[in-house]
C-alpha cells in the first residue's frame, strides 16, 4: 500500500491558465464594483454590461475550455445568446417605438 | 418468426414502461396521444354542434369558453406539438439515419413520462371546471379576472414543456453524432433536416414559454403584478413572451408535416426530391424566420406601428423558404412515375391544404387587412388550414406509410384511400366556409352568431361531422389490420431510405450490422421495386 | 458502478460518447439562456419605462453580500475547472478536495443570498409578501424587485441541483476505477456550474450595480 502511494511533498497544482483567468475575474470585479460608483452618467449601464461580457467570455474560453472546441461546439454555445439577443431586439423595438 | 424484434423482444407490462428503446417510446407517445385527441376533437364536436344554430341551445357561454380553451390547450400542446416529432419521428430518426438509439434513450423515456404527468395535470384542471382564458391564457384576465384553474393547467403546460425540450434536444444531438458512416449533412432524408429544424424551435423556445408561465403563476398566486397596469406592469409583455414561443410554435406543427410529405411525394412518384438542398435549408430557414414574425399576433394590441411594420414585414420573408417547398414538390411530381397509394393521397392533399392556408397566411401578414380580419373565423379558417389540413393529414399519411415498418403488418390499401378521400372532403367542408364567415365579419369565441350566418355555419358543422367519421375509421382499419394484416416484407414501397434496409418491425437495436451510406438521397432511379399491388 | 459497462449499448466508441454527452450539454444551456432571456426581456422593459426607480431600487440591494457572493461563484467554478483537470491527470485525491470546496463556496452562496432575503423582507422590499414603499419611484422599485425575487430564485434553484451534482461526482471521484466515464461525466457537469456562474455574471451587474454613483 505504502509503495503505491505518491511521496507527500508532492502536491497537485492547477495549469497557470485556470489560476490567471481566476484572478482575472476577481480583477475585473473589483473594477466593475469601483467603476459603478463613478460619476460617468449614462456610461455607467454600458460599462458594467461590457464588463459582464469579457468576465462571461473568460469562463466561457477557459473554464468551459471552448478555446479548445471545434466550430459546432462554439455554434451551440452561441445559439442561446444569438437567440436572446432576437428576443431582446424585436421584444424591445416595441417598447422603444412607442409614441 | 423466430427471430425477435422490438415488439416480441419482452411481452412483460413492465418491460414497455422502463423501455428505453426508442420505438418503443413512439408507440407509447402514440397511444397517449390517441387519447387526447379524442379529448381534444370531442370538445370541437361540441363547439360545432353549438355553432350548428345561431342561438345558444346546447352549451352555455360560460362553458363555451371553456370548450374552445380546452380544445385550444389540449390539441396544441398534447397532441400537435408532440404528434409526428414524438411519435414518427422518435420511431424513424434512428433507423433513418442507422444509429441504434436516440442519444440519450433514458431522457427520451423521462420526456414521455413528463408529458404524461404534465397531460394529467391538464386534464385535471379541465375536469375539475375547466379555464375560460383561450389557449392564449392572455393577461390581465388569466391573472387578476378569472375564476377557473388558470395556475393547474398552466403548471401541466410547463411540465409538458420540459418533455418538448427534452425531445428536441435528443433530436440535435443524435442527428449531429449519431449518424451511420458515411451519411453525410445532404445524404440525409428531409425528413431529418425538418425534424432537426423542429428541435431547434423546441429547444430555443419553450424555455421562453416556461418563464413566461412561471411569471404568469406567480402573478396569479401571490399577486405581484408584473403584467399589472395598476403598477406599472405591461399586459403587452405577456403577449411578446408568449408569441415568441407559440409562434414558432406553429412552425413546430408545420415543418415536421413538411418533412413527412418530402418521403411520401419523392416515393410515390419515384423521383428525386427536386432541388434537394433548397427544401433542406428551407426547413431551417422556416425555422429561424419563425422566431422574427411572431408580432404579427400582435398587430390590434397596441404594440407600436414600428414593430408592426417590422413584423408584418418578416411575416412575408417566411412565405419564400415556404413556397421554395410548394414549387419542389410540385417540381418533384412532374414527370414521375405516380401512385396513388393512401399515404400519397395524404400527401397531395397536404400540398393543396397547406397552400391555402398558408397564402391566407399572407393576407393575415397584411397590416391592414388583418385589422380587419383580427379575432374573425378567417383567422381560425386559416391556422386549421395549416394545422389540420397539414400537419394532422401528414400526421396520417405519415403513419400509413411507416406503419408495415412499425407494426410489421399491412393496412387494407383501399379502406385507407377511402379515408384520405372522405377527410380530405370533410375538411374542406369544415374550414371553407369558416373562411368566408371570416370575410364576412364573424368573429371568434362567441357561441351565439347573427342569424345570416347560419348557413355557413351548418355547412362547417356538416363538414365536421364527416371529418369525425373519417378520423375514426383509421381506428378500426389500422386496428384490425394489427391482427389480421398481411406480414409487411422489408420494403413494401419500394422506398430509398435507411429505415426500409431492416426487417419489419426492426430488431430491438435497429440493424443486425451497421449500415453505411454510400449514394445520395431518394436515388429512386436505383431504388427496388414496390412489393405490395 | 464499476459493472456498469464503459459505453452504453447504442453508442460506438468513447469518444462518440464524450461528444454526445457534451454536445447535449450545450443544447441545455442554450435553453438556460432563454430560459433566464424572458427575465431579461422584463427587466429591460421595465427599466426602459421608468429608468430613475431602477436606478433607486438598485442602491436598495446589499453590494457587500452581492460582491462577495459573486466573488465565491467564480472561485468555485475555478475550483471545479481545476478539479476536471486533476481528474483528467488521475489525481482523483485533489479532484474530491476541489469538488468539496466548490460545493462550499457553493453553499456559502446560498447562505448569505437567504441572509440577503431576510434583510429585505426585513425592509418590507418583498412584492406579494411584504411589499410597503411609498413615492414617485414605489411602483417601478417593486417591479425591479419582483424581477429580482424571481430571477435570484430561479438562479438559487439552478446552484442548489449543480451542488447536488458536484457532490455526487465528489462521492464518486474516490469511490470508483479511474474511467474516462467518470472524467466525461464531470467535464458536462463543469459545464452547468459554470454555467451557472456565467448567469449570475449577468445578474450581478443588473441587479447590484445600477445607481451606485448618485
Amino acid at each position: 500500500m505504502s509503495g503505491i502511494r505518491r511521496p507527500k511533498s508532492r502536491i497537485w497544482r492547477p495549469s497557470t491558465d485556470l489560476v490567471l483567468c481566476w484572478i482575472g475575474l476577481l480583477t475585473l470585479l473589483g473594477l466593475t464594483v469601483t467603476l459603478s460608483y463613478q460619476p460617468l452618467a449614462s456610461f455607467n449601464f454600458p460599462v458594467a454590461m461590457t464588463i459582464a461580457a469579457i468576465k462571461a467570455g473568460l469562463v466561457a474560453a477557459i473554464f468551459m475550455e471552448l478555446r479548445h472546441r471545434s466550430g459546432v461546439v462554439c455554434a451551440f454555445a452561441a445559439a442561446g445568446f444569438f437567440w436572446l439577443a432576437i428576443l431582446l431586439w424585436l421584444g424591445l423595438m416595441d417598447f422603444l417605438t412607442r409614441v | 418468426m423466430t427471430e425477435k424484434n422490438y415488439l416480441t423482444d419482452d411481452y412483460r407490462l413492465v418491460s414497455w414502461f422502463t423501455t428505453t428503446d426508442h420505438k418503443r417510446i413512439a408507440i407509447l407517445y402514440f397511444a397517449t396521444l390517441i387519447v387526447f385527441f379524442f379529448i381534444g376533437g370531442a370538445a370541437a364536436t361540441l363547439i360545432r354542434l353549438e355553432l350548428a344554430t345561431p342561438g345558444p341551445d346546447v352549451v352555455s357561454a360560460d362553458t363555451y369558453n371553456r370548450l374552445f380553451t380546452m380544445h385550444g390547450i389540449i390539441m396544441v400542446w398534447f397532441f400537435l406539438i408532440p404528434s409526428i416529432p414524438n411519435t414518427l419521428g422518435n420511431f424513424i430518426v434512428p433507423l433513418m439515419i442507422g444509429a441504434r438509439d436516440l442519444a440519450f434513450p433514458r431522457l427520451n423515456l423521462a420526456s414521455w413520462y413528463l408529458f404524461v404527468l404534465g397531460g394529467c395535470i391538464t386534464l385535471y384542471a379541465i375536469f375539475m371546471g375547466g379555464v375560460d382564458t383561450g389557449w392564449t391564457l392572455y393577461t390581465p384576465f388569466s391573472t387578476l379576472y378569472s375564476n377557473s384553474y388558470v395556475s393547474v393547467a398552466v403548471t401541466g403546460i410547463f411540465i409538458a414543456g420540459f418533455s418538448s425540450i427534452l425531445t428536441g434536444l435528443n433530436f440535435i444531438v443524435t442527428i449531429h453524432k449519431l449518424r451511420a458512416p458515411g451519411l453525410t449533412w445532404y445524404r440525409l432524408p428531409l425528413f431529418i433536416w425538418t425534424l432537426y429544424a423542429t428541435s431547434v424551435i423546441l429547444v430555443l423556445a419553450t424555455p421562453v414559454l416556461a418563464i413566461t408561465l412561471v411569471l404568469l403563476a406567480m402573478e396569479r398566486l401571490f399577486g405581484v403584478g408584473i403584467f399589472d397596469p395598476r403598477i406599472g406592469g405591461d399586459p403587452l409583455l405577456f403577449q411578446h413572451l408568449f408569441w415568441f414561443y407559440s409562434h414558432p410554435a406553429v412552425y413546430i406543427m408545420i415543418l415536421p408535416g413538411m418533412g413527412v410529405v418530402n418521403e411520401l411525394i419523392a416515393c410515390y412518384a419515384r423521383k428525386k426530391i427536386f432541388g434537394y438542398k433548397f427544401v433542406a435549408w428551407a426547413s431551417l430557414a422556416i425555422a429561424a424566420a419563425g422566431f422574427l414574425v411572431w408580432g404579427h399576433h400582435m398587430f390590434v394590441s397596441g404594440q407600436s406601428l414600428t414593430a408592426s411594420l417590422v413584423f408584418s414585414f418578416m411575416s412575408f420573408i417566411v412565405a419564400v423558404p415556404s413556397a421554395i417547398k410548394v414549387f419542389n414538390w410540385t417540381a418533384t411530381l412532374h414527370k414521375g412515375t405516380i401512385r396513388f397509394d393512401a399515404p400519397m393521397l395524404y400527401a397531395l392533399a397536404f400540398v393543396g391544404l397547406f397552400t391555402i392556408g398558408g397564402l391566407t397566411g399572407l393576407f393575415l401578414a397584411c397590416l391592414a387587412f388583418d385589422v380587419y380580419a383580427t379575432d374573425t373565423y378567417f383567422v381560425i379558417a386559416h391556422f386549421h388550414y395549416i394545422m389540420v389540413g397539414g400537419m394532422v393529414t401528414a400526421y396520417f399519411g405519415g403513419l400509413h406509410y411507416w406503419w408495415p415498418k412499425i407494426t410489421g403488418r399491412m393496412y387494407p390499401e383501399y379502406w385507407a384511400r377511402g379515408a384520405a378521400i372522405l377527410i380530405f372532403f370533410g375538411f374542406n367542408l369544415t374550414f371553407f366556409p369558416q373562411f368566408i364567415l371570416g370575410a364576412e365579419g364573424m368573429p371568434r369565441r362567441y357561441h351565439v352568431y347573427a342569424p345570416e350566418f347560419q348557413v355557413w355555419n351548418v355547412l362547417s358543422s356538416g363538414g365536421a361531422s364527416i371529418l369525425a367519421v373519417a378520423y375514426l375509421l383509421p381506428m378500426f382499419y389500422l386496428g384490425f389490420s394489427l391482427f389480421f394484416g398481411a406480414r409487411a416484407p422489408a420494403n413494401p414501397w419500394g422506398a430509398t431510405g435507411l429505415e426500409w434496409r431492416t426487417s419489419s418491425p426492426p430488431p430491438r437495436l435497429n440493424f443486425d450490422q451497421q449500415p453505411v451510406v454510400t449514394e445520395d438521397p431518394y436515388d429512386y432511379a436505383h431504388a427496388p421495386e414496390p412489393q405490395h399491388v | 458502478m464499476s459493472d456498469t459497462p464503459d459505453i452504453a449499448e447504442h453508442l460506438a466508441t468513447r469518444a462518440q460518447r464524450d461528444d454526445v454527452l457534451e454536445l447535449g450539454m450545450w443544447t441545455f444551456l442554450s435553453t438556460e439562456v432563454l430560459l433566464f432571456g424572458g427575465l431579461i426581456l422584463s427587466y429591460f422593459v421595465y427599466r426602459h419605462a421608468d429608468p430613475q426607480a431602477f436606478l433607486a431600487a438598485g442602491r436598495e440591494t446589499r453590494i457587500v453580500i452581492g460582491t462577495i457572493n459573486t466573488a465565491l461563484l467564480l472561485t468555485s467554478s475555478f475550483c471545479v475547472a481545476a478539479a476536471l483537470q486533476a481528474a483528467e491527470q488521475g489525481e482523483r485525491h485533489a479532484t474530491r478536495a476541489l469538488l468539496g470546496i466548490a460545493i462550499l463556496l457553493g453553499l456559502s452562496f446560498l447562505g448569505l443570498k437567504g441572509l440577503e432575503y431576510v434583510e429585505e423582507y426585513r425592509e418590507y422590499l418583498v412584492p406579494g409578501i411584504d411589499f410597503a414603499r411609498t413615492g414617485e419611484n414605489a411602483h417601478g422599485i417593486e417591479l425591479f424587485f419582483i424581477f429580482y425575487f424571481i430571477a435570484t430564485l430561479l438562479h438559487g434553484i439552478h446552484v442548489a441541483c449543480g451542488i447536488g451534482v458536484l457532490a455526487v461526482f465528489a462521492a464518486l471521484a474516490t469511490a470508483t476505477r479511474a474511467s474516462s466515464r467518470y472524467v466525461a461525466g464531470l467535464r458536462t457537469a463543469a459545464l452547468y456550474w459554470h454555467f451557472v456562474d456565467l448567469v449570475w455574471i449577468f445578474l450581478f451587474a443588473l441587479i447590484y450595480l445600477p445607481g451606485r454613483n448618485s
